[in-house]
């Protein structure tokens, strides 16, 4: 658990990528197996939100036998309040495009995709220009791996990864059963790393300075940097680099306007956290630490005494019961439940008691949606309505 | 090496093979696991979580149809928490849902409904969600009823109109609480490349896909002193309305079936059996003059292979996805449509009838013979050759708001003059019937003897394999069909349109050199038919082909142009198989369509 200690600020991920080709080449001459233990050693887990451990997930594809795998890099940015990957595709592109090639050559993949937001179109020249730059290169030292751009049409669940292969495959997205899972099957059913564009930054930084370097920042469990998207009531709103596992209540007396009354941490699908939780509450991933950890995709936003409560959970379940793909029952009618029954209590047209009922049907939703979307829904809802729950009412 | 791993459920220890689903493995021990979007013939989606069960270890519960049984892995299927959950996404549904059931012609046959009383779901405060979304009912197609409010979007229908079909007429569109099934650019059932095969409406849990059915109309015709009312029965309704009215599946109940349509009023109840046999003698004739004219006179402007035109569903499939091989399609009309046409020639000069006081009434195993009838050059008699088309279920409504205690009838015999049935006639019921008794009818007139199959069963076109390849060698054929000496008679099955998709595609690649396709838009044939008894299954579908070649085995007479009633029609009326009386009522053309 971190003390109270001032943020510890890193600068790796936008720090200058001109090494790429020399890590590229370094890199590429070393052995699958060397690369993988890297990445174990380094615990680094992986920074669209969910955590999955980076090495353990490439080790699984390498070990796949296939006749073709792909890497992804997933850039559907599409978690309200974070912006970070948009900024290192604009900033550090090589740093991911070179991931990406180590991943391919770890795993045995010719083909990579960046399966790009359909609001970042704006990205896509500079990125086919960085691409095209890349790829010459590795032709000069012989390094087999072309990567294409993918643009997505603009639905949060593309996000999710299977439902980003279906994307790719040309249908509806719409996510899949797990399992298989795609470190087996992803993309054309064909063994598939698929890296948030954060993450593959992250093993930029690892090949570069070695795992040590990297599991010497951060705290137990939640080893490394991150970035974090920060909006709000903050006078600094911006992107920032810093170690995981700090706590809050130092989070927010950097970030905070003197008057945070709450931090929703991971964005629409994360959680809120009340003022009173601040020193307990630490970000990071879950581990045996005392206190309570809570993972983020890297969207901070605050709120001051200025913000209602209810409009703020009005406001995220709109946008669920919008971007619910609407496959499967808990998340698709779920969301729309919810959303109107805070709207209904607000009103007055059910009782206040109907918020239990919201609350199980939160916890059901968690327990049976078939992504994590669906399950993640409850979060943000259960956290508002637990704390804030007179706000819910009048 | 050995494949089974071991389980328990509900604390019974089970060995599986791997892979083995949950659901399956609860199912081998009697365990039974509720489900709404899983079916038999299509694949796992795992989007209702109905199913859901808990695993130990495990934070979240697994749908069990789409979740693999692993070593070890200890199921609970009637926890707490899995009976909360379950009961939660039962209510979600019917949140959704327009759960007005007393009026809802699913009513009593609805897999949400029974769900519901199962669990009983007494009252439920989610906010009903219907009222916000400003359903239509989409009542354009003469097939098939589409009401939105009803949907439970579990895409069985959508499942179903791709992986059986091929044809996705359709599909998924919109996301969150717009989601929903509909079809390109949300057009009308009757404006897209819907073959109107019903395979959606016997696939949905829900009345959300229904059939467009007939039976008050026909119920008034019936009661109108003024009207002489036929009715035909296909053969595929013999083997299958009994499941409705309280018989095993499988079981043949011909003769009940003629008693009850007497009972009900039918004026005149005859059986589709005969114009069955007649189309094998119009299309056999039309195979054999294909064949002089390709082979003998290598006339360029003759078309082979042959496609079979009985079953409307794999007619507009074409028509719209395959149009340059409409040529190929055999020009005989389907049997209903002989039928209807001559019920108001044939028939009404027979038995003295003014052809306008004649209501043709049919009853199909199929939904898209109600668009069949209404095809505008289906008037040939003069009038609309079929009026009315119910389907084996609306027949079941019809004796059942009859009163009729169906199981304790006696049988009867169908009416003469258009009620002759044969073995020949009987197997167009089950996928390959067609081509048999064309065979049967073919072989024997080109060669004078039967086909060289025992007990004239040619097993080689039967079975459910979606495409069976058949050949028949002709030998010391006639003297005036002597070109076909020598000649082996290719011959291809297609049952369920994706299946037609693949012999259709072989076909245009040049790399299949068929003579005579059959092709059947049903997984089954129509004993698997859009309008058949719900539910259905590969088992079900098994059983019920079983009982016809029962039914064919049981026939006095097993080939078509030994039908005496047919030999009849063509000495009084007809003159010959594709005479000019023939062409002018039993044949007809097809129609370009778009492919959306």
């Amino acid at each position: 658990m971190s003390n109270s200690d001032q943020l510890k600020r890193a600068d790796f991920i936008f720090k200058n990528e001109n090494d790429w080709e020399d890590i590229l080449k370094k890199n590429i001459k070393r052995s699958q197996q060397e690369l993988i233990n890297e990445l174990i050693s380094s615990e680094l887990k992986g920074r669209g939100g969910a955590g999955f451990p980076t090495g353990l997930k490439w080790k699984l594809s390498a070990e796949a036998e296939s006749d073709a795998k792909y890497v992804i890099c997933n850039a559907d940015e599409g978690e309200p309040g974070t912006f970070k990957d948009r900024e290192i595709l604009s900033l550090v592109p090589f740093k991911v495009l070179t991931a990406m090639a180590i991943c391919g050559h770890v795993i045995g993949a010719k083909e990579g995709f960046i399966y790009l937001r359909g609001e970042y179109f704006f990205l896509k020249p500079r990125l086919n220009e960085a691409i095209h730059e890349f790829e010459t290169y590795c032709k000069t030292i012989h390094v087999d791996f072309s990567i294409r751009i993918f643009m997505g049409s603009g639905a949060y669940i593309c996000g999710e990864e299977t439902a980003l292969f279906e994307s790719m495959e040309g249908k509806r997205g719409e996510p899949r059963n797990k399992p298989p899972y795609p470190a087996l099957s992803g993309y054309m059913n064909k063994p598939t790393v698929i890296n948030n564009v954060e993450t593959l930054a992250h093993t930029y930084t690892i090949f570069k300075y070695g795992a040590k370097r990297f599991y010497d920042l951060g705290v137990q469990f939640s080893r490394g940097t991150k970035l974090f998207s920060v909006s709000g009531d903050t006078p600094k709103p911006g992107i920032y680099e810093l170690e995981l596992g700090m706590s809050l209540a130092d989070f927010v007396n950097d970030f905070g306007d003197g008057d945070t009354k709450a931090v929703q941490v991971g964005g629409a699908s994360g959680f809120l956290v009340p003022r009173k939780r601040f020193t307990e509450t630490n970000i990071g991933f879950q581990g045996k630490l005392t206190g309570i950890s809570l993972p983020t995709g890297g969207s901070m936003m605050l709120f001051n005494s200025s913000r209602s409560m209810f409009n703020v959970l009005d406001n995220y379940l709109e946008f669920f019961r919008e971007e619910s793909c609407g496959q499967c029952t808990p998340c698709r009618v779920g969301c729309q439940q919810l959303w109107r029954g805070i709207k209904a209590v607000k009103s007055g047209d059910k009782n206040a008691q109907y918020l239990d009922k919201l609350l199980r049907l939160a916890e059901t939703m968690q327990l049976t949606s078939k992504c994590g979307l669906g399950q993640s829904v409850a979060n943000s809802f259960s956290s508002i309505v637990e704390n804030f729950r007179e706000e819910m009412i009048y | 090496m050995d494949n089974n791993i071991k389980i328990s459920i509900n604390g019974q220890g089970v060995e599986v093979k791997k892979d083995t689903s949950i659901l399956d493995a609860a199912r081998q021990i009697g365990v039974n696991i509720p489900t709404l979007c899983y079916h038999k013939d299509l694949c796992i989606a795992g989007n209702c979580r109905v199913c859901v069960v808990e695993v130990a270890g495990q934070k979240r519960l697994s749908p069990a149809c789409a979740t693999p049984c692993e070593e070890g892995m200890e199921i609970l299927t009637n926890s707490v928490k899995v009976r909360n959950s379950r009961k939660h996404i039962i209510e979600l549904l019917l949140s959704e849902h327009n759960a007005d059931c007393t009026r809802c012609y699913k009513n009593g046959n609805c897999e949400l409904q029974k769900l519901a009383s199962d669990y009983k779901i007494m009252t439920s405060d989610f906010i009903p969600l219907v009222p916000f979304k400003h359903y239509t009912i989409d009542m354009f197609s003469p097939s098939i009823i589409k009401d939105d409010s009803k949907c439970i979007r579990c895409q069985r229908c959508v499942r179903t109109c791709a992986e059986l079909q091929g044809v996705s007429a359709l599909s998924v569109a919109y996301k969150g609480d717009m989601m929903k099934i509909t079809t390109f650019f949300e057009k009308a059932m009757n404006e897209v490349n819907c073959t109107n095969c019903g395979q959606c409406v016997i696939h949905c849990p829900t009345g959300a896909l229904t059939e467009r059915n007939y039976i008050e109309e026909v119920w008034e015709a019936i009661t109108d002193p003024s009207k002489f009312v036929v009715v035909q029965t296909a053969p595929a309704v013999r083997v299958a309305l009994g499941e409705e009215l309280g018989f095993e599946v499988g079981t043949r109940i011909t003769g009940k079936m003629v008693a009850a349509l007497k009972r009900l009023g039918f004026d005149a109840v005859m059986d589709t059996d005969f114009t069955a046999d007649l189309t094998i003698m119009e299309e056999g004739t039309e195979l054999l003059t294909r064949l002089k004219g390709v082979l003998l006179d290598h006339d360029q402007n003759v078309k082979l292979p042959m496609a079979t035109s009985c079953s409307p569903g794999w007619i507009k499939y074409i028509e719209h996805m395959y149009p340059e091989y409409l040529g190929n399609l055999s020009t005989c009309k389907s049997p209903q449509q002989m039928f209807g046409a001559l019920a108001k020639t044939y028939y009404a000069r027979a038995r003295r009838l003014e052809p306008e006081n004649i209501v043709s009434v049919s009853v199909m195993p199929c939904t898209a013979k109600k668009f069949e009838a209404n095809r505008p050059e289906m008037h040939d008699s003069g009038y609309r050759d079929v009026d009315y088309v119910l389907t084996t279920r609306e027949l079941a409504i019809m004796i059942k708001q009859a009163g009729i205690d169906f199981m304790s009838l006696e049988d009867m015999s169908y009416d003469r003059l258009m009620g002759e049935s044969t073995g020949a006639g009987v197997i167009f019921g089950a996928t390959g019937g067609v081509m048999e008794a064309a065979l049967r009818t073919a072989y024997e007139l080109v060669t004078g003897r039967e086909v060289p199959f025992q007990n004239l069963n040619i097993l080689p076109v039967r079975g459910m394999e979606g495409v069976r390849e058949a050949t028949i060698r002709i030998d010391n054929p006639l003297k005036e069909w002597a070109f076909l000496d020598g000649v082996e008679l290719k011959c291809a099955i297609a049952h369920g349109l994706v299946n037609a998709k693949k012999v259709m595609d072989a076909v245009r690649s040049g790399e299949a050199n068929y003579h005579f396709i059959e092709v059947m838009a049903c997984p089954g044939g129509c004993l698997g038919g859009g309008g058949q008894p719900i539910p259905t299954s590969p088992e079900i579908r098994a059983k019920r082909a079983a009982a016809i070649y029962t039914e064919d085995e049981n026939m006095p007479i097993r080939k078509s142009h030994k039908n005496p009633e047919v030999i009849k029609i063509y000495e009084d009326f007809l003159g010959k198989p594709l005479g000019e009386k023939s062409h002018h009522l039993l044949h007809t053309s097809y129609t370009v369509r778009k492919r959306y």
